[in-house]
């Protein structure tokens, strides 16, 4: 619940170790990161917009955690967020980005002819491609603490600047409270649509309040660029088809950011984004690219061998379910991704899915022959 | 002993002037009963204009949505309690909650005893809305919990399965759910057990806290029915009274499993008397005096519950102002049930009919929990007393249909006396 700066002055009245939350048997980084000593320090700061320490770790304070999942349990309320609180979220993304320092520089690559192949999955294994990211309006809180006002203001400039676009962008913003019924069943039957969010870690961190204000889904007439506005992140864009020619999702990808950003820029705003963490996103584990590039693939035989996991662990991959984070596989088909966000470019995230999952379907395609896969394991990237 | 908050915040003096005078004095005692430097108006993040800001209500069917003009808004949006709880707090339940056609939830709720003042343009009209026109600015709330007074109140065991008396009680000084703090949360917590601590004879009991229970006393207590969970409903966790569950929060009874109290789910305390079968008396006696009790203990460490003559007892939901009294039976009606002349009977007699799961479940069988609709303009007393008489009514009429006789629907009762 975002309250304003004057709550967090109130609690001034109490003493820390009487504000400090209770986290012995919580499992995410926050919990692990902080201290009553880091809490005693940072609890009587705000940022320009207000948000607190308490707004910052409330979701984290709010959902323990699981014992094998380590979510991140910590959320920015705005760009300045990332500084004022560094004590908290610099050990956080550390721990969460393989050890990325205070000190790092992140290298933004969206230069899509950079990637080396990718147009020849096999279209057997491969189903569909997938690239997403985030990117936040500087300036604009964040979905865990803008007002209506605030909100409405990103949805109106997201929607000049999509509806500007042309040739194979060209497209349509259908707002979420304005849907008519046909348009809402279409939108589901595209896979499109997103739902008010029912994940514990979103709403305790605010970002469901006031739904469905301000919030819609814009895409080409394609159907193969979309972009969320005002979910968990001011914008998520995504670009997919079906089959296995990811060199084309990445390229489209790209083109696409760049020219929304050329729009922006004509209005007199940009993107939030910093050489040390990349693009400013909502929560830590998107800083950097934000990037989540992905394939539905089947690989019922390599799923099941024992060094299925570190195989994925060392091509930098990780596996999820078709219904996307937290859902099961259905049938062998996984979705599978790049596991890194920040410290490694756009491209470098993108070639190692290519890389990767070409890789794992020779290794499916040998498994299915009855033959050893041992000499095909991969070292460590 | 008071604890250090107690003492910087506020004396018995102090607090006095907060309860005796009313409206007028609130001012005064924000400024007296507040270490802070707040007044309403300041320090409330403001980019856009009011009209920018005004949440969108037009699909909206909750008293909140009813009453909040963009006037009104316009009037509070920039104010805020001393501990900064605002208006787009209270109302962010009513606005991510749009509610139902056929049930008219309130839609907003208070972060503290001040937000009913700071911001009464909005909290008067739906008091008056939600409690047949009680005027706040107007009207009093008379308070009675003399049990003494009430008549009959033992009801035929072959109908009425159990009775059950509850309401809710709020320490004065400290923000309510919605809106406290976690020091806040656990001096409530310390607070109230350090009281319960001090009661004896048939009130003696135990506190079980929700973070230290051992899986053998969390079964107990399921078994028992006393256990809450941590709220599922959007209309409390859009509320923020979810947050840092379960720090803070548990179950006190005494040995008997007749008297207990919650500690921090809704509100500060919520406080049931119960027992199997019909003897509704008993149950409101022992409410009464365990209130009482447990009023008297609070009070000797320099502590008071909310509570105002213009609202009565001050709770987080304004549907639970007043006495913040539900008092009800589970009562099999396997014929009345039937009948088409159950809801109209049932309003007529102030009362309401739940399932046996409590608010928002389905009766099973045809045993209902049925429990008084009103809660402010009248005391316990008096509300007790429509829920003995109402009840006896129905099981009258039940015997009727059992022998085929006829029933009569009684005529309406007046609401506000």
């Amino acid at each position: 619940m975002p309250f304003g700066n004057t709550h967090n002055n109130f609690k001034m009245n109490f003493k820390s170790e009487e504000e400090y939350p209770e986290l012995s048997k919580h499992n995410n980084h926050m919990a692990k990161v902080l201290n009553k000593e880091m809490y005693a320090k940072l609890r009587d700061k705000q940022t320009p917009t207000g948000y607190t320490l308490d707004d910052v770790i409330q979701t984290g304070v709010d959902n323990p955690g699981h014992p094998f999942i380590m979510t991140v349990g910590c959320v920015a309320g705005d760009e300045e967020s990332y500084e004022v609180f560094k004590d908290l979220l610099d050990p956080v993304i550390s721990d969460r980005h393989g050890g990325y320092k205070p000190t790092d520089k992140h290298k933004t690559d969206l230069n899509f002819e950079n990637l080396k192949g990718g147009d020849d999955l096999d279209p057997n294994y491969v189903f569909s491609s997938r690239v997403r990211t985030g990117r936040s309006i500087k300036g604009y809180a964040l979905p865990p603490h803008n007002s209506r006002g605030e909100r409405r203001a990103v949805e109106r400039l997201s929607v000049e600047a999509l509806n500007s676009l042309d040739g194979e962008f060209k497209g349509k913003y259908y707002p979420l409270k304005a849907m008519t019924d046909a348009e809402q069943e279409q939108l589901i039957a595209d896979h499109f649509l997103f739902d008010k969010p029912v994940s514990p870690l979103l709403i305790c961190a605010g970002m469901a309040r006031d739904w469905p204000d301000a919030r819609g889904i814009w895409h080409n007439d394609n159907k193969t660029f979309l972009v969320w506005v005002n979910e968990e992140d001011h914008l998520r864009v995504i670009s997919m088809q079906k089959g296995g020619n990811m060199k084309e999702v990445f390229r489209r990808f790209c083109v696409g950011l760049q020219r929304i950003e050329e729009i922006f820029k004509k209005h007199n705003h940009c993107f939030m984004w910093n050489e040390h963490l990349g693009y400013i996103l909502t929560c830590p584990s998107n800083l950097g690219t934000g990037l989540r590039g992905g394939v539905h693939v089947k690989l019922e035989k390599l799923s099941q061998h024992p060094k299925f996991d570190e195989i994925l662990k060392r091509l930098r991959l990780q596996k999820r379910g078709t219904g996307g984070v937290d859902t099961a596989s259905v049938g062998g088909v996984f979705d599978i991704s790049n596991a890194d966000r920040l410290g490694t470019s756009e491209v470098e995230q993108v070639q190692c899915v290519v890389d990767g999952v070409k890789l794992m379907i020779e290794m499916e395609k040998k498994l299915e022959k009855g033959e050893a896969i041992d000499s095909m394991i991969p070292a460590q990237k | 002993m008071a604890s250090h908050f107690a003492r910087i915040l506020s004396t018995k003096r102090h607090v006095g002037i907060l309860s005796l005078v009313g409206a007028g004095s609130l001012t005064a005692g924000i400024f007296l009963s507040r270490d802070q430097h707040v007044n309403a108006g300041s320090q409330v993040r403001r980019l856009y204009p009011a009209s920018a800001e005004y949440p969108d209500l037009r699909k909206h069917n909750n008293c909140m949505a009813s009453h909040l003009t963009p006037g009104i808004y316009a009037k509070l949006c920039d104010k805020a309690t001393p501990n900064g709880f605002t208006l787009d707090n209270a109302i962010q339940t009513g606005v991510d909650n749009p509610g139902h056609p056929f049930i008219k939830t309130v839609g907003m709720v208070a972060g503290d005893e001040e937000s009913y003042e700071v911001f009464a343009d909005l909290f008067d009209p739906v008091i008056k809305e939600r409690h047949n026109g009680y005027d706040p600015r107007a009207n009093t709330h008379p308070t009675d919990l003399e049990s003494s007074k009430v008549r009959s109140g033992m009801f035929d065991e072959r109908y009425v399965l159990s009775s059950r008396v509850r309401t809710g009680r709020s320490i004065r000084g400290l923000s309510l759910p919605p809106a406290c703090t976690r020091a806040e949360r656990r001096e409530v917590e310390r607070v109230v057990v350090d009281a319960l601590a001090g009661l004896g004879g048939d009130l003696s009991g135990h506190y079980y806290s929700l973070t230290q229970m051992t899986e053998k006393e969390q079964q107990q207590l399921i078994d028992d029915h006393f256990l809450f969970d941590k709220p599922v409903s959007p209309l409390l966790t859009c509320a923020g009274m979810a947050r840092d569950w379960p720090d803070a929060r548990g179950i006190w009874h005494n040995n008997e499993k007749t008297f207990l109290i919650w500690i921090n789910e809704e509100d500060h305390t919520r406080v049931i008397s119960m027992e199997k079968g019909g003897n509704m008396k008993r149950v409101f006696e022992r409410f009464c005096r365990g209130l009482k009790e447990v009023e008297r203990l609070i009070t000797e460490k320099g502590w008071e519950f909310m509570w105002n003559e213009r609202l009565g007892y001050i709770l987080t939901c304004p549907s639970n102002l007043g006495t913040g009294l539900r008092a009800g039976v589970h009562i099999k009606l396997p014929n009345l049930s039937k009948d088409p002349r159950f809801p109209k009977i049932l309003e007529n007699l102030r009362l309401q009919k739940r399932g046996t799961g409590g608010v928002d479940t389905a009766a099973v069988g045809s045993t209902f929990d049925i429990s008084n609709l009103d809660r402010l303009g009248q005391s316990e007393v008096q509300l007790v007393q429509t829920v003995i008489d109402g009840v006896n009514y129905l099981i009258e009429c039940e015997k009727k249909l059992e022998k085929g006789q006829d029933i009569r629907v009684p005529p309406p009762l007046n609401q506000l006396k």
